[in-house]
């Protein structure tokens, strides 16, 4: 065990694991007799080589970053929102299908409706887990999980029976929005090659400062936190559980939606028909798990995701390694990244005071074991 | 023939420093063969500290120890138990969801192949139990056993690693004064059968039934060791302290108020639906301390959560300054003037994880100056932490430790000033001095009247009579959810109230038999 300092331990970890799991990639891959430094260079070079590698990996993190800022403010709550997927779809078709049903309205009052009415779809799909949550004691990760599909399959009735014919192309596609509905800004697309980047990106970086606003400055962001660390404590202090489950799931959920806003109006210009839960839910999902509690961890977290995708394809086509190597190296990668506590047992916080934590831990596995029964309890 | 070794243990210069706060600060400690050795000191004092690196959880800054005469290096937990010293906690470690054979074995599993052997474990473990008086069902799961039948299991898991030396931190802080008494038997039959123990408890009484010499240690530094037989109370208050401690509490003349607490006909459930509070009425004016005695599992715990919102109300009333608060959000009732020292510190009364100041300000941080349009003023609330941690002398490095980096007695300390600072008219003490030494005891006693002489209600439940005895002007004893009688301190005695606690009202049958 190697002795450094909590502060040196909290950058180490990330690092190390996302070392560790570039070198597994690596033997993977000499395994299937693929030569690793070029498939590395070719993964680099696609991603970051070119300024629309660049901008497609900025394009990329974007809605991962709303989608992961919206699941860590649940899980400061206590809550494990599974629903990520549901929430930016719900986002998405909505952004899209106002975009294109009030074409005419100017930019300042189009973008800012699609936005918001976006977000606001996201919260309202959370919502419903949060208020079953807080009324019925059901339990999140399975209405979540539930409304995943709940949403999937009523995005593609609603856009393909209900959506008025003039707004799409054919059934499975939607119109493109105009230039006053949408993300993409000329000059920026232009700087980056031509790339797909947009405007998300400077809302991703305001959601981000938002984030770490609400969660450090905030009573309400306090509450969430509380409420998380603590139920019983939280409750003593007149903070209301209720309120609070429904609050920190509207908030995520919006958070989410946001992501989807973004995917529609950045990247994609139109909605069409989805046949599986949103990959961006799953891989804003791991980028919160990667980036923690912090703003800068899940900035950090984003990109590293985004230019293992973007890079993942010239692994393919530059390199000529089969499409499912590259998804094995990728997953290996994240793997590793993902149990990054168990590359903290490597490092041994010098001058700590082992008993406190060791006590600390202890008590939360008492109180979460007794949490959970109660909660077995109600529901 | 072989030397006879009379220190099975002995620590000397002890120093643990936490980013330059010495916790302890040149110990020595000795612990003979066989004695039972109390260690006595304030809250913070560094006794948990002390121990925690005995048994191998925290590496001491310098200093050596002896075991059985040989200097080692406690380098972690597993040294400590190969050395045969094992450690019972201030708060407990158990896995909630495990059963007590289970958790006495977690970490030293028997196989048998690739099986867990359990029947060698179980039957182990039942000799164990049987050779020490600790009875207990090894099926039973952690969550259904009471707090002094998981204490047990600490001591099982324990002795079951072979332990021969035993460290027990505030093991009596969590009992009843019934399980304390059975505790200090299970000690006993342990130094019988050749263990040496250490004992830290702030309970001089226990300390006089139980301990051989006893070690007293102040701010990190050891005072002096004086066999228990040569020491009375008033002096080893003096030694622990440093200056004379008033054991005898001046109290004014009662001053009645306003009614400020009333409780009609209350009915509470407990959590499985059956009835645990059964129609009990009260009053409380302002300016009397009203204490309510009983057995611990009386209703105590449903009454005080009926009160303060925390449960749900199935019948009567709870008045609060004239105000029906029946059934109301906590936060409400806590508005109406309500200060609550809750039983469970670590479970209701902080949140460990985070900082002294927020948990000091966890029942104001929505108002002004702490934070204004829903922004958190952290100056503000650091500086009132501050204040709050001189006023009532919360023993603690900085206000930005996180609450679990305290001492268990000033954690006690900081929720205290969080209560009283309010300025609430009925204050609720649930066991207010539970794990706090004898000075802290005082003190917060002297608070109590303070707010009873200022006119304010205070509604003192406890399981110990003497606190009781001492603080009451009136005393309801519950029985079975109800009231088996209502008494004043002058007039009754320790024998009539542990009567009245097991239901027995000998007024009241001798008046009917009349
Ligand atoms: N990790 C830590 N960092 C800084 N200070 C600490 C840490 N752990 C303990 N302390 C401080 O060391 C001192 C001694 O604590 P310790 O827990 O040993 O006290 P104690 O004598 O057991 O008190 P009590 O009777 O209240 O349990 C306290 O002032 C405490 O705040
Ligand atoms: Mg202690």
């Amino acid at each position: 065990m190697i002795k450094v300092s909590p502060k040196a331990k909290r950058l180490l970890v990330p690092i190390v694991s996302v070392i560790a799991g570039f070198l597994v990639g690596a033997i993977i891959m000499l395994v299937w007799s693929y030569d690793p430094f070029q498939a590395y260079s070719s993964m680099f070079e696609s991603a970051l080589g070119s300024a629309n590698g660049i901008g497609e990996t900025i394009r990329n993190a974007t809605p991962l970053i709303f989608i992961a800022i919206g699941f860590q403010i649940s899980s400061a709550a206590g809550f494990f929102n599974i629903g990520l997927p549901g929430q930016a779809q719900a986002g998405w078709l909505t952004a899209i299908w106002i975009g294109l049903a009030f074409k005419g309205l100017p930019v300042y009052i189009l973008l800012p409706f699609e936005i918001i009415a976006g977000s606001l779809a996201g919260a309202l799909v959370a919502g419903i887990a949060g208020w079953l949550r807080a009324y019925f004691g059901t339990n999140e990760v399975i209405s979540t999980i539930m409304l995943n599909y709940i949403v999937l399959y009523l995005c593609q009735y609603l856009h393909q029976d209900v959506m008025n014919k003039s707004l799409r192309v054919d059934t499975d596609t939607t119109k493109t929005v105009g230039a006053s509905g949408s993300l993409r800004i000329p000059w920026l697309s232009e700087m980056f090659g031509g790339s797909r980047i947009s405007g998300g990106i400077f809302l991703a970086i305001i959601a981000l400062v938002i984030f770490w606003f609400l969660m450090k400055k905030t009573t309400v962001g306090f509450e969430i936190k509380a409420v998380g660390l603590n139920p019983f404590a939280s409750r003593y202090a007149g903070m209301s559980d209720k309120k609070n489950i429904i609050i920190s799931m509207l908030l995520s959920g919006a958070f989410c939606g946001l992501g989807g806003v973004v995917q529609g109006l950045g990247t994609y210009q139109n909605y069409f028909t989805q046949t599986t839960t949103l990959d961006i839910g799953w891989d804003g999902m791991s980028v919160a798990l990667l980036g923690g509690m912090s703003a800068i961890g899940i900035l950090l977290a984003s990109l590293l995701f985004s230019i293992l995708k973007i890079g993942g394809l010239g692994m393919q086509t530059a390199a000529g390694i089969p499409f499912e190597i590259v998804s094995i190296v990728i997953a290996a990668i994240i793997f590793f990244v993902a149990i990054s506590w168990a590359v903290g047992l490597l490092f041994k916080e010098k001058k700590s005071d082992k008993t406190a934590t060791y006590i600390a831990t202890a008590e939360t596995a008492g109180r979460q074991a007794a949490n959970d029964q109660q909660k077995g309890g109600e529901a | 023939m072989e030397k006879e070794i009379k220190n099975i243990i002995e620590m000397r210069h002890i120093v643990k420093d936490f980013n330059g706060f010495k916790a302890n600060n040149d110990i020595n400690l000795t612990l003979r063969k066989g004695e039972i050795l109390a260690l006595l000191g304030e809250n913070g004092a560094g006794k948990s500290t002390l121990m925690s690196i005995l048994s191998g959880l925290l590496e001491p800054t310098s200093g050596e120890i002896y075991v059985r005469g040989e200097k080692v290096n406690i380098s972690g937990p597993n040294v400590a138990t190969s050395l045969g010293i094992g450690m019972v906690h201030q708060h407990f470690m158990l896995a909630q969801a495990f059963t007590v054979l289970e958790n006495i074995i977690l970490g030293h599993e028997t196989t048998k192949g690739l099986a867990l052997d359990f029947k060698t474990a179980r039957e182990k473990i039942l000799a164990l139990s049987k050779q020490y008086g600790l009875a207990i069902d090894p099926d039973a799961k952690i969550s259904d056993i009471t707090v002094a039948q998981q204490q047990r299991v600490e001591i099982l898991k324990v002795l079951y690693r072979g332990a021969d030396i035993l460290i027990f931190d505030e093991p009596t802080a969590v009992l009843t004064p019934q399980e304390i008494t059975e505790f200090i038997k299970i000690m006993k039959n342990l130094v019988k059968e050749g263990k040496s123990i250490i004992l830290i408890t702030h309970k001089l009484k226990e300390i006089k039934e139980s301990a051989d010499r006893v070690t007293v240690i102040r701010a990190g530094k050891s005072i002096q060791t004086v066999s228990v037989a040569d020491a009375n109370d008033e002096q080893l208050a003096e030694m622990m302290v440093g200056h004379h401690v008033n054991f005898k509490l001046d109290k004014d003349p009662l001053n009645l108020g306003k009614n400020i607490l009333e409780v009609k006909d209350l009915h509470v459930n407990e959590d499985r639906g059956t009835e645990a509070v059964k129609g009990l009425s009260f009053t409380i004016r302002g300016g009397e301390i009203l204490g309510l005695a009983g057995i611990d599992g009386n209703g105590q715990d449903e009454l005080v959560e009926a009160i303060t919102g925390l449960r749900h109300v199935e019948g009567g009333q709870v008045v609060i300054n004239g105000q029906d608060l029946t059934n109301k959000p906590v936060r409400q009732i806590t508005e109406a003037g309500v200060g609550h020292i809750p039983a469970d510190r670590q479970k209701y009364g902080l949140i460990l994880q985070l900082p002294l100041s927020e948990n000091i300000a966890s029942q104001t941080y929505y108002k002004e100056p702490y934070s204004k349009h829903g922004i958190m003023n952290e100056q503000a609330i650091r500086e009132h932490a501050r204040e709050l941690i001189k006023k009532f002398d919360v023993r603690t490095t900085s206000e930005q430790l996180p609450a679990s980096d305290l001492s268990g007695g000033n954690q006690q300390k900081a929720i205290i000033a969080r209560e009283l600072d309010r300025d609430a008219d009925l204050i609720i003490a649930f066991q207010p001095t539970r794990g706090l030494d004898v000075g802290a005891i005082e003190y917060i006693h002297s608070q109590l009247l303070k707010q009873r002489d200022a006119g304010k209600a205070v509604l003192l439940v406890s399981y110990e009579l003497d606190e009781i005895l001492q603080l009451s002007d009136r005393i309801v004893v519950l029985h079975d959810g109800a009231e088996s009688g209502e008494v004043k301190p002058d007039q009754t005695s320790e024998t009539e109230l542990g009567l009245l606690m097991t239901g027995k009202n000998t007024k009241k049958e001798a008046a009917a038999n009349d």
